[in-house]
C-alpha cells in the first residue's frame, strides 16, 4: 500500500498541536511507516508538491495571511481536520473578539504600559510585507469546509494518532472518556 | 402501598416516588440521571435551561419543573430516546456559540458542567456559527469575580446565594439573550470565603469563580476528568 500523504499547518497557534503530535512516543515509527509528510512545518516543505490525503490545521484565523494559506490547504488536501481548540473555535487568540481592532492595535502599539519606550515614534506597523489583521478571529471551518475536529488544547497524542489511523485504515475509533477534553 | 407513592415508568423502567416530589429527583431516586443545568437540590426549580426536557406521556416537560401528581399514575416517561438526546446536545451547542467558552483559560475547566455535559454529547464542534458577545467582568467585590462570558444565565446563584436573612447576593437584569447577572456590592464586601466556595461550586460554569484560589486542582484529579457526568449523583 501507498503511503498516504499529510500535510500540517499552524494559522494562529502556538505550535502546541504540532508537539502534540510529536507527542505519540514511539508509535512515530510506526506513523513514518504509514504517511509521508509534504507541506509541514514539521519537515519544512514550504509548498505543495503533489495532492495530500490529509492536512492537519492548528490554530484559527486572525489574518489574511491565514486566510489565504487556509484555503491552499482546502485545495491541495483530501479531507482536512482542524486540531485544537483554536482551529475549531479560535482559542485564546479570539478573546479579543468583541473588542473593536482599533482599540486591540492602539493598546498594543500606543497605549500599552511599555510602548512608550519601546515606541516612542508611536508607529502602527503598516508595511505592506505584513499580512492585515481581521477584524476578530475565524474557527476554521467558518472559513472553508473541515471535514473533522479533534478537540482539546492540545488535543491528547493519543486522539491525534486515534484519529489518524483510524482514517487511514479505515478500523473504528476506540476512544475512552478521558481522551476528549476541552482543555 | 400507601396513597402518596406514585408508578411510573422512565424508558421502560418502573419507577415509583412520592407525591409532589420533581421528576428530575423522583428520577434519580430510581437511579435514573437526567441532564441538567439550572437545578439544584433543596432550591425552587426555576426551568430555565429546558435541557432536562422529558416526554411525559408524549409531551415535552422540563423534568425539573414538572412534580409528581396522582395524575402520573402509569405515566409513561421517556428520557434517553434519540429524539430527545439530539436536543438536548443542540441546547449544549447553542450555551457554547451564545457566550464566550474558553476551555483552555477558565479556572473552572474539568469541573464545569457545561463541558462535562459537551463530554457526554461527544460535542466535537458546535454545528452553529459563535457569537463572541461583547460582555463586562465586574471584579470589584473582594472574595469572587463574575464573569459573563461564560454565563449560561440558569439563575442558580439569584436562588441559592442568599444570607441569613434571605437576601440575595445576585439579581438579573434584562431578559432573554441579554440577561446580565449583577452582585449587590454592598453584601459582597463582607461575603465569607465559605459562601464564596458555594458560590462557585453552584454555579455550573466559570462565570463565578474565587479570588486568589485559580487552578488549584491539577488535571487528571478534577471532577469530571475520569468520570462522565452524571456517574457522581448514582453511585450514592
Amino acid at each position: 500500500m501507498s503511503k498516504a500523504i499529510v500535510a500540517t499547518a499552524s494559522l494562529a497557534g502556538c505550535f502546541g498541536c504540532h508537539m502534540s503530535i510529536l507527542d505519540i512516543d514511539d508509535k512515530i515509527l510506526q506513523l513514518i511507516e504509514l504517511v509521508e509528510f509534504n507541506k509541514s512545518p514539521i519537515d519544512d516543505i514550504k509548498e505543495f508538491t503533489k495532492m495530500c490525503d490529509v492536512g492537519l490545521i492548528e490554530g484559527g484565523c486572525c489574518n489574511s495571511e491565514n486566510i489565504e494559506n487556509l484555503i491552499n490547504f482546502r485545495k491541495n488536501c483530501k479531507i482536512l481536520i482542524s486540531v485544537g481548540e483554536c482551529a475549531i473555535m479560535g482559542g485564546l487568540p479570539a478573546l479579543r473578539n468583541g473588542i473593536p481592532i482599533k482599540e486591540c492595535l492602539d493598546e498594543a502599539y500606543l497605549g500599552g504600559p511599555t510602548t512608550g519606550i519601546c515606541n516612542p515614534d508611536k508607529i502602527m506597523p503598516n508595511d505592506e510585507e505584513l499580512p492585515m489583521i481581521l477584524d476578530k478571529v475565524y474557527p476554521c471551518h467558518e472559513i472553508v469546509k473541515i471535514d473533522y475536529f479533534l478537540p482539546g488544547c492540545p488535543p491528547r497524542a493519543e486522539l491525534i494518532w486515534e484519529a489518524l489511523t483510524a482514517l487511514l485504515t479505515g478500523k473504528e475509533m476506540n476512544l475512552p472518556y478521558e481522551v476528549i477534553k476541552f482543555d | 402501598m400507601s396513597d402518596n407513592k406514585i408508578n411510573f415508568t422512565i424508558d421502560g423502567k418502573q419507577c415509583i416516588a412520592e407525591e409532589g416530589m420533581d421528576l428530575w429527583k423522583a428520577a434519580m431516586v430510581n437511579g435514573i440521571f437526567i441532564p441538567y443545568f439550572c437545578h439544584l437540590k433543596d432550591v425552587i426549580p426555576a426551568g430555565s435551561c429546558r435541557i432536562c426536557t422529558v416526554k411525559v406521556n408524549g409531551r415535552c416537560m422540563a423534568a425539573c419543573t414538572t412534580p409528581i401528581t396522582k395524575d402520573m399514575n402509569g405515566a409513561v416517561v421517556e428520557n434517553e430516546t434519540p429524539q430527545l438526546e439530539e436536543m438536548r446536545k443542540m441546547i449544549v451547542e447553542l450555551l457554547f456559540v451564545e457566550g464566550n467558552h474558553f476551555c483552555p483559560s477558565c479556572e473552572k475547566s474539568g469541573n464545569c458542567e457545561l463541558q462535562a455535559m459537551a463530554y457526554r454529547y461527544k460535542m466535537m464542534v458546535p454545528q452553529f456559527s459563535y457569537n463572541f458577545p461583547l460582555r463586562k467582568v465586574d471584579a470589584s467585590t473582594p472574595k469572587i469575580y463574575l464573569d459573563r462570558n461564560r454565563c449560561i444565565q440558569c439563575k442558580k446563584c439569584i436562588r441559592a446565594i442568599k444570607d441569613e436573612q434571605g437576601r440575595s447576593y445576585f439579581a438579573f437584569y434584562k431578559r432573554g439573550n441579554k440577561l446580565e447577572i449583577h452582585i449587590d456590592h454592598e453584601l459582597a464586601a463582607n461575603m465569607s470565603n465559605e459562601l464564596a466556595q458555594t458560590a462557585m461550586d453552584t454555579c455550573p460554569v466559570g462565570a463565578i469563580i474565587r479570588k486568589e484560589k485559580g487552578f488549584d486542582t491539577p488535571i487528571g484529579k478534577r471532577k469530571f476528568d475520569k468520570e462522565p457526568i452524571g456517574t457522581e449523583f448514582l453511585k450514592k
